[in-house]
């Protein structure tokens, strides 16, 4: 059988909507069925919001992208109903070590304690991950969601005016056009259509070549991240290993920046260097050569009235640190509830503006550290050299230096920590990681998780308390959960989401972004923040 | 904010002037650099404030006037 990246997945069919008299109109329209416009897809049509995904491919991504899927990416997934087959399919990892020279100088363990039910980070090829919610999106279809796929459906132009948004499509039965009364961008770093409306897109440029190499060997380095500064098998330069399913694993070799790229890229070249690392002797088979330059930047804004940007359209980072991917599903993560609420009129169309906000913040913290991070692994001057070499010679001896050790400050979601939708924040000493604008953090509950039993709602959680009904009255959906610590045998219950306390209120947003928390219930209190956290409506 | 000490605060400054280049003999210029980061690093780490190390980024950067 074909690999699964050779296969038309969503192959081109005619639409009604090209026969149409005058231009078919669809609420949303989500543009791009890359990780970030399949999530985005997935998340409304789960909140029952008819959505159209169009893409010019009809197939899942190839060669070697993605491969680092981070813990809140799966806990979106698990919201989405597809976490479970991404992480038995992934190979799961925690674990890493850096090595200067030929010293081991650092290792590290991302998720130093229990009780969560996601690891840190699975290791899977992008197209599998893209496959698995493709498969979810057709699963949706048969229980009669609204979300469409079209493949080959090309999107040559975007325009505006007061009775929506119009859209250009090349097919392979010529063009055609739709109307949308709100449309999604994840066309991908070369965003078309942030040319359509020619919106700014501004950086750094890293002036840098990697070679990336997946190779299918037999091997026994354990499941780990190992990265290298200046290994004697790639002088000066860096070098990362990683483990991916199927036998594969994940070279990526610094190059510089004076090379020559199609020369680099033969295999006659590219062999010797892998022998190199992987010794002499070492059997393998080459399953991709790619080499991959990158750059630092966002748009200024990702909210353009009702078109709104996600992913790699709005922002792109190094990939040091895996947080291109996982940040474009954190944005679809944000706008999806929002653009819900909006829709069925229970919040204002000026709550998309928190969207924008929220984002952007997000995009700021990614591109901060992915670029602190390439500014240690390629240091730009002499004396950086220098003292990034210091560092690293005195990790292996010195705690206190592995903290400076920068080889990708690996992807965590963001805290919104200013943003206009946090209510208080009345829980006296509450732990920080669940501060209002925190993501919730994970913790068992009976035999189950917290985070998978908060549903797709507003939530409003008790922790120890009792609450009374919330429907009725209020016209958003908030669904009342009430926990005890007792049903958590570890204590991380407690130490999450108490601190001191003995009991506490929080209100969660759809995202399972905190938005308020008291040590009791309070009517009122929490209607201020409910309305806060939904655009100050309702 | 706090502010870096710039008073007298050596136990023994002296000493530790001639200790200081000690520590540097027989070192090539690269050595020397390397060593001066290393101490750098160290120093750092002990002072451990973010306002004082920031302060005394800002009192080296100006040449010390
Ligand atoms: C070497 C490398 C390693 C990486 N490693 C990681 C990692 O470990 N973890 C991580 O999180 N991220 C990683 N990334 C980044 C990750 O690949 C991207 O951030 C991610 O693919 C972005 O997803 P997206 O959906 O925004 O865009 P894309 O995946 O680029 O998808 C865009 C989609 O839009 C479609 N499209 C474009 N134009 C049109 C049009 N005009 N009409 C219709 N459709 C259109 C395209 O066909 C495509 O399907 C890595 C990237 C590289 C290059």
């Amino acid at each position: 059988m074909a690999d699964i990246f050779e296969q038309a997945l969503y192959p081109y069919r005619r639409s009604p909507d090209q026969d149409a008299a005058a231009p078919a109109r669809h609420p949303v329209i989500v543009v791009g069925a890359g990780p970030v416009g399949l999530a985005a897809a997935l998340d409304l049509a789960l909140k029952d919001v008819p959505v159209l995904l169009l893409d010019d491919n009809d197939r899942v991504s190839t060669g070697s992208r993605a491969i680092c899927f981070a813990k809140r990416t799966l806990e979106i997934m698990d919201r989405l109903g597809c976490g479970q087959p991404l992480v038995d399919k992934g190979v799961t990892w925690n674990k890493g070590k850096v090595f200067f020279d030929e010293r081991k100088v650092y290792e590290f363990d991302l998720l130093a304690e229990a009780g969560h039910r996601r690891p840190a980070f699975i290791n899977l090829q992008q197209f599998h991950f893209e496959a698995v919610l493709l498969e979810r999106l057709r699963e949706l279809q048969a229980e009669g969601r609204p979300v469409e796929i079209r493949g080959r459906n090309k999107v040559t132009g975007v325009t505006r005016d007061d009775s929506g948004i119009q859209l250009t499509v090349e097919t392979p039965d010529g063009p055609y056009t739709l109307e949308a009364d709100w449309l999604v961008a994840c066309d991908g770093a070369k965003s078309p259509i942030r040319s359509f409306m020619g919106l700014d897109f501004h950086g750094r440029i890293f002036e840098d070549n990697f070679l990336i190499a997946d190779v299918k060997m037999e091997a026994d380095f354990p499941t780990e991240r190992w990265f290298w500064f200046d290994p004697p098998f790639n002088r000066g330069q860096s070098a990362l290993l990683h483990k991916q399913p199927d036998g594969v694993w994940r070279i990526d070799l610094q190059l510089g920046w004076d090379i020559d790229r199609e020369v680099e890229m033969r295999e006659e070249n590219v062999i010797p260097r892998l022998k190199a690392m992987l010794g002499e002797e070492a059997k393998f088979s080459l399953e991709w050569i790619s080499i991959y330059t990158f750059q630092c930047r966002r748009m200024e804004r990702f909210a353009h009235g009702r078109v709104l940007f996600a992913g790699d359209s709005a922002h792109q980072v190094s990939p040091f640190g895996a947080r291109g991917a996982n940040s474009g599903i954190q944005d679809a993560d944000n706008l999806a509830w929002k653009l819900k609420l909006i829709l069925d009129g229970t919040a204002p169309e000026s709550l998309m503006e928190s969207y924008n906000r929220e984002r952007v913040q997000a995009a700021d913290e990614n591109i901060l550290n992915s670029t602190r991070s390439t500014d240690f692994i390629t240091p730009k001057s002499d004396i950086s050299h220098v003292f990034r070499d210091a560092v690293l010679d005195l990790a292996e001896a010195h705690p206190f230096a592995r903290p400076l050790v920068n080889s990708g400050r690996l992807s965590v979601p963001a805290t919104h920590a200013g943003s206009d939708l946090n209510g208080e924040d009345a829980l006296p000493g509450g732990p920080e990681r669940t501060r209002p604008g925190a993501p919730a953090v994970d913790a068992p509950v009976g035999d189950g998780w917290l985070l998978e039993s908060l549903g797709t709602d507003i939530v409003l959680l008790g922790i120890n308390t009792s609450l009374p009904d919330m429907s009725g009255g209020d016209t958003l959906p908030v669904t009342v959960l009430t926990i005890e610590t007792e049903d958590d045998r570890l204590g991380a219950l407690r130490e999450r989401y108490l601190g001191r306390n003995e009991q506490a209120v929080y209100l969660i947003r759809p995202d399972q972004h905190i938005a308020a928390r008291w040590p009791t219930y309070d009517r009122k209190a929490i209607s201020a923040a409910l309305t806060a956290a939904t655009g100050g409506m309702s | 904010m706090t502010d870096l000490n710039t008073a007298p605060n050596l136990t023994d400054a002296d000493g530790f002037y001639e200790a200081l280049i000690a520590a540097h003999e027989g070192l090539t210029p690269e050595q020397s650099t390397a060593l001066n980061a290393r101490l750098i690093l160290l120093l750092a780490n002990h002072v451990g404030d973010r306002d004082i190390l920031l302060d005394a980024l800002r009192k080296a950067r100006g040449t010390g006037r």
